[in-house]
This record gives C-alpha cells, structure tokens and sequence, in this order.
C-alpha cells in the first residue's frame, strides 16, 4: 500500500486538489454539534485533531432520507436516472468507515441494491483517525481501526499527516496533489505513529463491556427491565435515524396534481415506530414497545452476527447523545450485564 | 473502491401486466388472471409455488401477494386477492384490459426438489388457501413426482371458502384425499364440506409414514399453532413440517427491514419457513 505524508502548512491547499474529483463535504459545526456539509469556501476545510460525530452520518449520502426511485404514468413505470454527482468527503472517522463497509455488504447481499451502490460509486472517502470523545466505543466493537472502504486515510502526527492510499481514486488524488504530497517518510514515523496510537487508546474513556453480549440478549430476553425501557421509550426513532447502520425505509407514491405523472418515495423508517409490522387485518407483530427495543438491540448486537459474523454497532456513540431518555447501547449493556 | 454487481434488472421497477379475466371468489376475494404485456413477454419469469410477487398500482402502491397459479402453466400469473384497504380497494376498481405493475417473484417458495417422491398433507385455512393452490396445481400436473396428496381446508363459512366449485368437484377424484370444513354453516353442502375447525379433519388421515411425509400450513396467524400440534402426533420430523407465514413487507427483496424476525428477513429466508425454524426464532408464530 502507499503511504505518503502531508505537511500541516500544506493543509490549506488540500481543498484545491480535492475539488477537482467532485463536490467537497466534511464535518460543519451546527449549533453545539457538526454536520456533514458542502464545503463552499476553502478554509471551512478544517481537520480536527478529535473524531467528529455528525448529527447524520454519512448513510446520508448513500441512502438519502427521502428520494424519488421511480416515476410512472398510468401506462408503465420508469426507473429514475438521476445523475449523481461525485462527493469527496472529508474526514471520516474509522467507525463511519466501518459502518459504510457494513451498508455495503448489506446493499449487495441477496439481491443488490442499485440506488445505494450507484450513490456508493460516487462516494470518495477521505478517512481520518482522531482523538476519541467520552461517548465514543469503538475500541470495544473492534472498529477503531480501517483496513478497507476509504479512498485515503489520515493519522494526524504532530506537523504533518500520515497518508494512506486505500484505492485508484485515493492514488489519483495523491498524484494530483502531487505538490503537497511527499512519498518521503520522516525517519521517525514509525516511533511517532506508535505515539499516536498510545495517545488514542488512552483517550477512551467509555468502558462498556460488549463481551458476551450476544449470549446475554438471549439469556435476557423476558427480563424486566426491558418493559422499564419500553415504558420510557418515546417511540420517536431518532436512535435509528442517527444510527449509520440502521437501514429501513419506507416506500410510498404520490401523485402530482395532474394526476397522469407519480414518484414512488422512498424515505426513512424506524422500526422504533408502532405501525412498523402491522399486516392486513392489523395484526400487530410488535404491539409492545419494549419489544420493539429488543428487535432493535437483538439486531445491532445479535442478530447481525448471524448474517454477516459481526455485530452491526460500530460504537460511534450517537444513540448516547441523541436519545432523549438515555436509552442506548451503554445502557441496555449495563442492564444485560446485571 | 471497484464494486462487481449486475445493473441489469432493475429490481424496483414493475413490469406491466394486464388483466385478461377475474371473478370473485368469495364476498371479498377476488381472482385475478394477468399477463405480461407484449414488451415483457421474453422475460423469463418463472416462480416456485409458494413465491410472492410485490404488485403495484399507479398511484396507490405496492404490496406483496401470493402467486396462485402454477409454474408448471406457463404464462399467465394468477392471484387471489381480498379487499382490505387502500391498494385492494383500487385493485377491485379494475377492469379487464387494465394494467397493473409487478415485480418479482421473492421468496423462498417451497422446496420442491426436497418434496419429490414424499407423501404431501397441506392445510389451508381461508386465504391460505392462494398460495397453496401453487402447490396443489403444481403436483396435481406432476402427479406421478408425488406420492400421496391429501389435502385439508377449512374456512370460515362457505361463502369464504376460495374455489369452493373446484374443490367440491375435485372431492370425487382418486388423484387426491380431500377434506374440506366451515366453522359454521354447512347448508347445501353437507354432503362435502364438514362443521368445524379444520384440526378435526385430521382424524381423516391415517396410516402417515412420517419419515417419508412433508406438511404444509398456511393460514391466519392464529391457525398455526393448533394445526402443528396436530401433525406432530403424526411425527413428523420438525423440518418437514413448512409454514407459509406472512409479515408486513415493503421491499420484497430483504432491504426495507419491515419483514424481519429476529435475523431472518421473511422475504428472503421465507415465507416458508420450517416447525424447527419457527422454534429457534421467536415471535415467528
Ligand atoms: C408474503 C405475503 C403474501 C400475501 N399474499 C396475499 C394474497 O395472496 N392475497 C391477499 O389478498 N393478500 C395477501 N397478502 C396480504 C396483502 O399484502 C395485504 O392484504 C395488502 O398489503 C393490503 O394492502 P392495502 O393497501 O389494500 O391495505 P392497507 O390499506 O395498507 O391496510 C389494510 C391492512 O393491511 C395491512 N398491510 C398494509 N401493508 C401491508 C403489507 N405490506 N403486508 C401485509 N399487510 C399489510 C395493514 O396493516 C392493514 O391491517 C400477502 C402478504 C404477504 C406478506
Ligand atoms: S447502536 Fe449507537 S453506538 Fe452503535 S452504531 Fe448505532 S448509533 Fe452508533
Ligand atoms: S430508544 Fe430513545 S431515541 Fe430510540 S425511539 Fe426510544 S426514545 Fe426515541
Ligand atoms: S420486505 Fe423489505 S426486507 Fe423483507
């Protein structure tokens, strides 16, 4: 693999190269918190030294909450070609990556998604390894570190960034850059990463213990305190919007007011919601919210070992700070736990 | 990143298929024949008894139904389809000659290969009886492929009984042991069609060789459990007992999450699925 280093003075001119392989996006700060967003003007391009989690993650660009994947008229149905432009993003922190390699398998296996994996193929990744929050979990979901998924990859080492080149575009970039990205390591780079490193696994502060959990969901499953959440729980579904790895939606048509043209809409959906498995006759399969919350848990710790040998959390932390009534991994672990 | 995958079927997009003739079934069923439209006729869209279809309506929706007829007669897609709410209510608005979109098959569908050669039991109760006409058309046309066929029905009452005629006349044939049964109501059908559940039409049946019998159940919710009680008196190996269970379903194709059960996708790994899936994964019946 290729490794090149990018000076910190170079910094400002990463934005110039970047822009020539497609719309630049990266973390914006937005009230208390960061959004991913458009990078209009060159020096809003900052690398921060922490792991920044934005308020959506970058599932946003891959299955977008709300799009068109059809329109008809009353004689046939037309796939919809919208052109997708390319993205170039912009710090991404290893979990992000981990979770957009999880949307992948989950878009191509069975049967293969178009819509994500069109929007996958535009997607340029610029991965960026930072200092962890005290919410971030990471080290316990063994997603702390990347080895695919990313076009490149950054280790911030003191006055310059470590490079690593994860694919042809990530290559294309580099050569292009070629004015501010140096093959010539520091003799120290070794010692230094290792630094890093040490830095970051000392900065966890959260400790939740995900060992044996699998096995606890099943030996837990009648236990109470699942009804304590499933009374507190508010039904809002804003854990799964935030999740980078919750995937459901919805489908829907709409009419324009002519009647003779319609879009069938595809958006988000949570399966945190009440209607979410009522079949005709209103059969509800989960008429209980705390069953809803084990459906959720059993699939972000369980369920999705069985399917694809990993669970489905990537330890990013947004359900601790997005749940308004602290129902979260952490949580639900400690509870599992005793 | 360079990602092998096939851009061609495009696997939300319908295909158009027109109806050439319906009648109702029961009060609220009505049948349904269709055929691809001229463009989409090459297509090869060949199903198992037991696959659904998602069928759409400009403007309305989509949902899933299951494919009634056979595979083994090619090119007409038959359906059996009860007036509930939005979709259906528009869907029995149809004439024929009128267009409807559809895409698929999905699901797993039954094991057929695994069923060769076996002795069949299928209970139906009301609407189950849809999918499982697939089933019954499929061995009847391959009759010799299949060892015994016995075949149960129950349904509310004989005006809900779907292809009442049929059945009656089928009562007579040696090709198949059939009972059919109402919870209540038998007027003008006692000699054929039996008061009450349809787990009493079990003391029927006799003389199973369980290593050598396949079940197969579909039917409301509430039927299942009654119903496996009965075969595994006969018993039946779990796995050779199939249910043909429903869930809500958006996608058909195991992306939109709205089918799962605990890591299965009811579309994917179902709608069949096995008595010892159904032990191994909760909330299944
Ligand atoms: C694998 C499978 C096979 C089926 N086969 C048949 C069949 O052969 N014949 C038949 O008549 N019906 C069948 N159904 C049920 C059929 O899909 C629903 O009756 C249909 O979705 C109702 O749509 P609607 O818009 O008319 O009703 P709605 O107005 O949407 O609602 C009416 C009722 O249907 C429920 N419902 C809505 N959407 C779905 C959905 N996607 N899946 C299940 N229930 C839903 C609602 O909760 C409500 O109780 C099958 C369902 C599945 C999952
Ligand atoms: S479950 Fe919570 S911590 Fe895990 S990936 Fe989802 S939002 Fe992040
Ligand atoms: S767990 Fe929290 S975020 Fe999720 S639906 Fe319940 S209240 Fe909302
Ligand atoms: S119907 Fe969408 S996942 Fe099964």
């Amino acid at each position: 693999m290729r490794v090149l280093k990018l000076a910190k003075k170079d910094e400002k001119k990463l934005y110039s190269v970047l822009v020539n392989f497609g719309e630049v996006w990266s973390p914006l700060p937005k009230g208390k918190r960061f959004s991913y967003e458009k990078i209009e003007d060159p020096k809003d391009l900052v690398l921060h030294e922490e792991c920044i989690r934005t308020i959506l993650p970058v599932k946003k660009f891959l299955m977008p909450s709300d799009f068109n994947i059809l329109s008809f008229t009353p004689q046939q149905f037309l796939t919809s070609n919208e052109e997708i432009p390319f993205k170039v993003i912009v710090s991404v922190p290893p979990c992000e990556i981990h979770a957009v390699n999880i949307l992948t398998k989950f878009y191509t296996t069975d049967y293969v998604d178009n819509y994500y994996m069109k929007r996958r193929e535009k997607l340029i990744i610029i991965g960026k390894s930072g200092i962890p929050d005290e919410y971030c979990f990471c080290h316990k979901t063994n997603t702390s570190i990347v080895e695919e998924g990313y076009d490149l990859f950054f280790f911030d080492l003191g006055n310059y960034y470590l490079v690593w080149v994860g694919s042809e575009i990530g290559d294309d970039i580099v050569r292009k850059g070629s004015n501010i990205f140096d093959e010539n390591l520091p003799k120290d780079v070794s010692q230094k990463y290792v630094e890093f490193r040490k830095q970051k696994n000392n900065s966890f502060i959260n400790d939740v213990e995900l060992e044996g959990v699998t096995d606890l969901m099943e030996l837990m499953y009648d236990a109470d305190f699942w009804d304590e959440f499933g009374d507190k729980c508010l039904s809002c579904g804003q854990c799964t919007m935030v999740c980078p790895t919750c995937t459901c939606f919805n489908i829907i048509d709409d009419l324009e007011l002519n009647k003779e043209l319609g879009h069938r809409r595809r958006y988000w959906d949570s399966c945190q919601f009440k209607d979410y498995s009522i079949v005709a006759g209103g059969h509800n399969f989960r008429e209980s919210q705390a069953g809803r919350l084990k459906l959720w848990y059993t699939h972000k710790l369980k369920a999705f070992i069985g399917h694809f040998g990993s669970p489905s959390c990537v330890g990013c932390g947004r359900c601790i700070v997005t749940c308004p009534v602290d129902i979260n991994v952490p949580t639900v672990v400690k509870k599992l736990k005793g | 990143m360079k990602y092998e995958y096939n851009k061609k079927p495009e696997l939300y997009t319908p295909i158009m298929m027109r109806i050439i003739s319906k009648r109702d079934l029961t009060p609220d069923v009505r049948f349904f024949q269709l055929v691809p439209k001229e463009e989409y006729k090459h297509l090869d869209m060949d199903y198992k008894p037991g696959q659904f279809m998602m069928l759409s309506l400009f403007g309305t929706g989509e949902a899933p139904f299951s494919i009634s007829s056979s595979p083994t007669r090619k090119g007409i897609f038959e359906f059996a389809i009860r007036k509930t709410g939005k979709l259906t209510d528009k869907i029995f608005e149809l004439k024929d000659g009128d267009m409807l979109g559809l895409r698929g098959p999905f699901g797993n569908g039954f094991p057929i290969e695994k069923m060769l050669g076996k002795d069949i039991i299928i209970v139906a109760g009301g609407l189950g009886a849809a999918p499982l006409r697939s089933l019954l058309l499929y061995i009847l046309d391959n009759r010799e492929l299949f060892g015994r066929l016995i075949y149960l029905y129950g349904a509310k009452n004989v005006d809900d009984m779907l292809y009442k005629p049929d059945f009656v006349e089928m009562l007579d044939s040696d090709q198949i042991e059939l009972f059919l049964t109402v919870d209540k109501g038998n007027e003008g059908y006692e000699d054929s069609i039996e008061e009450g559940k349809v787990t009493h039409l079990f003391k029927y049946i006799t003389d199973i060789d369980p290593a050598n019998t396949i079940a197969c159940v579909c039917g409301p919710p509430i039927m299942y459990k009654f119903v496996v009680k009965e075969i595994l008196k006969y018993n039946l190996e779990k796995d050779k007992i199939l249910l043909n269970l429903e869930r809500r379903m958006k996608c058909g194709c195991g992306k939109c999450g709205h089918c799962i059960i605990d890591y299965r996708y009811t579309c994917i790994d179902g709608p069949v699925f096995t008595y010892w899936d159904v032990i191994h994964m909760r909330e299944l019946i």
